[in-house]
């Protein structure tokens, strides 16, 4: 009996970092991308930061919201390009670019969590 | 049966009749309001990576030091990133609403030999939205 | 309500076009009347060449699918007063995705082939011999499976989902589902053998969640549902199937 595809896997990526997507950027988003720089609520200073960040399990959680959302939009962008754009003939291509564009980004976040105490 | 129905129509013979296949344009997605909500949808995903790259580069600034970290506010507060964040926040307040909607349609659950309506599958992810938004905004704010 | 009404019909003749035009019918609007009885109308008293299909005229063999105003119907099921109501003309037009034989007759052979891969009958590994008498099933077992047995075959959910007029090999809405209700079944042992064709690019994994089969769905047998149910089931199955050899069935988890 033939093995399934492994595109369980990447489905797999895309539904964990959807969730992860979901529950968590919006809070983020709303707090450092408009309610601080729009002086709405009174943004944390710069000690302040790095003392929530020393903690190992900060470290981590920042790293997994780095991580996996990267991936769903590789996921999701990759069939929205098939599919809006007509251009699966350039499936590699395009397979190459998201989810080297996530696990680039995925590098990116373990190196700066991993280093920045 | 002939496997190899859909490759190209055969051509025109006396006794089979020649198929009319109508193209698929590349903007399908523009006929109908409701597959533009869709692309829509999967645009939102866009705006999460965008800010997971927003994400890195704080965290980046921080690793800097204070002067970075102050740039980086700097940077977040001009014209250009605060329309970007505004647009990305509609956008993944999209993704997380619709996200929970559709969620129950991939997760029956049989109680007791019925079907748990759909929103009351979806209701515990909005809980477990409004409780973490609240815990992580009291971490920052504190 | 107006006491007549335009519809435009799509009207392609292999022999002589290259293309379908449409022609304009005008049709008087009675209270009870379908876009069918229109079309009956019209190939009745007004044009005899135009063909379509049709059968039971009551929403259950699936045969009178047709593009309605854009919309993928069945004629039998679209009543002419709610067009009549806005003064609307009716636009009808063979099935979206389809190739079309004539007027408004498409080939479904495809759709047929695409079927006939998902295997969608029971599949027994033992045979139970007659004289042990009848498999049992209780209300709740049915209950598990029944909604995807509602399918009716009409089609509608392809000409809805814009993945299959992308790409022709996409196994479809329909056949998914019919393969989901047959892996549900408690009397089915087959879904192993139905893995490789389902969780497959042109499989489960073609589809991205559009939602549009369920919401043209006359039978209300959410299609849509059928296909990411199956896909957290081939996840869990793809990650045992590195921990267990191949034989393991956790597609039959079954109440």
């Amino acid at each position: 009996m033939a093995r399934q595809s492994d595109e369980a896997f990447f489905w797999m990526l895309f539904s964990a970092g959807g969730v992860i997507a979901a529950i968590l950027i919006p809070v983020h988003l709303f707090l450092f991308g408009l309610a601080f720089p729009l002086g709405w609520l009174p943004a944390p200073d710069y000690g302040r930061l790095m003392s929530l960040v020393h903690m190992p399990l900060v470290r981590v959680y920042l790293f997994v919201f780095c991580s996996l959302p990267l991936f769903h939009w590789a996921h999701r962008f990759r069939y929205t390009l098939y599919d809006g754009l007509k251009v699966k003939h350039l499936n590699e291509v395009i397979f190459a670019l998201c989810y080297g564009g996530a696990v680039a980004g995925t590098v990116l976040a373990a190196y700066l969590t991993w280093t920045i105490a | 049966m002939r496997q190899e129905i859909v490759k190209a129509a055969p051509a025109y013979t006396e006794f089979h009749p020649r198929w009319y296949r109508a193209p698929v344009s590349v903007y399908w997605w523009l006929g109908q309001w409701r597959y533009l909500k869709f692309i829509l949808r999967e645009l939102s995903s866009l705006f999460v990576a965008s800010f997971v790259v927003i994400t890195l580069l704080q965290v980046r600034a921080l690793r800097n030091g204070p002067e970075a970290y102050s740039r980086f506010q700097h940077w977040l507060q001009s014209p250009w990133m605060i329309a970007l964040n505004l647009v990305s926040f509609l956008f993944v307040v999209f993704h997380t609403i619709t996200w929970f909607n559709l969620a129950p349609r991939a997760m029956p659950i049989w109680v007791r030999g019925k079907r748990l309506p759909e929103f009351l599958v979806a209701a515990p992810n909005y809980a477990i939205w409004l409780v973490a938004s609240v815990v992580i905004a009291w971490f920052v704010l504190r | 309500m107006a006491d007549k009404i335009i519809l435009e019909v799509a009207r392609y003749s292999p022999e002589q076009d290259t293309k379908p035009c449409f022609a304009t019918y005008e049709v008087p609007v009675h209270k009870e009347w379908v876009v069918l009885d229109a079309l009956n109308y019209i190939k009745d008293k007004v044009d005899g060449s135009l063909t379509y299909r049709w059968s039971c005229r009551m929403g259950i063999c699936g045969s009178c699918g047709m593009m309605v105003n854009g919309e993928p119907k069945l004629t039998c099921a679209t009543f002419l007063s709610s067009y009549a109501h806005n003064g609307n003309k009716i636009r009808v037009e063979p099935l979206r995705y389809f190739p079309v034989v004539r007027d408004l007759v498409t080939e479904l052979s495809d759709f047929l082939v695409k079927l006939k891969k998902v295997k969608p009958w029971l599949i027994r590994k033992d045979t139970v011999p007659l004289s042990q008498g009848e498999f049992l099933q209780t209300p709740e077992q049915l209950d598990y499976y029944k909604q995807f047995s509602m399918c009716i075959n009409c089609t509608l959910c392809y000409s809805a989902c814009p993945v299959v007029g992308l790409d022709p090999k996409f196994v479809g809405p329909a056949a998914i589902a019919l393969a989901q209700r047959y892996n549900l079944d408690s009397r089915d042992q087959g879904a192993v053998e139905r893995i490789a064709v389902l969780a497959h690019p042109e499989g489960i994994w073609g589809c991205t969640f559009v939602g549009e089969c369920t919401k043209v769905c006359p039978k209300h047998v959410d299609p849509a549902g059928a296909i990411q149910q199956y896909k957290l089931n081939a996840v869990l199955d793809w990650l045992t199937s590195f921990v267990m050899p191949r034989g393991h069935n956790s597609q039959d988890v079954k109440p």
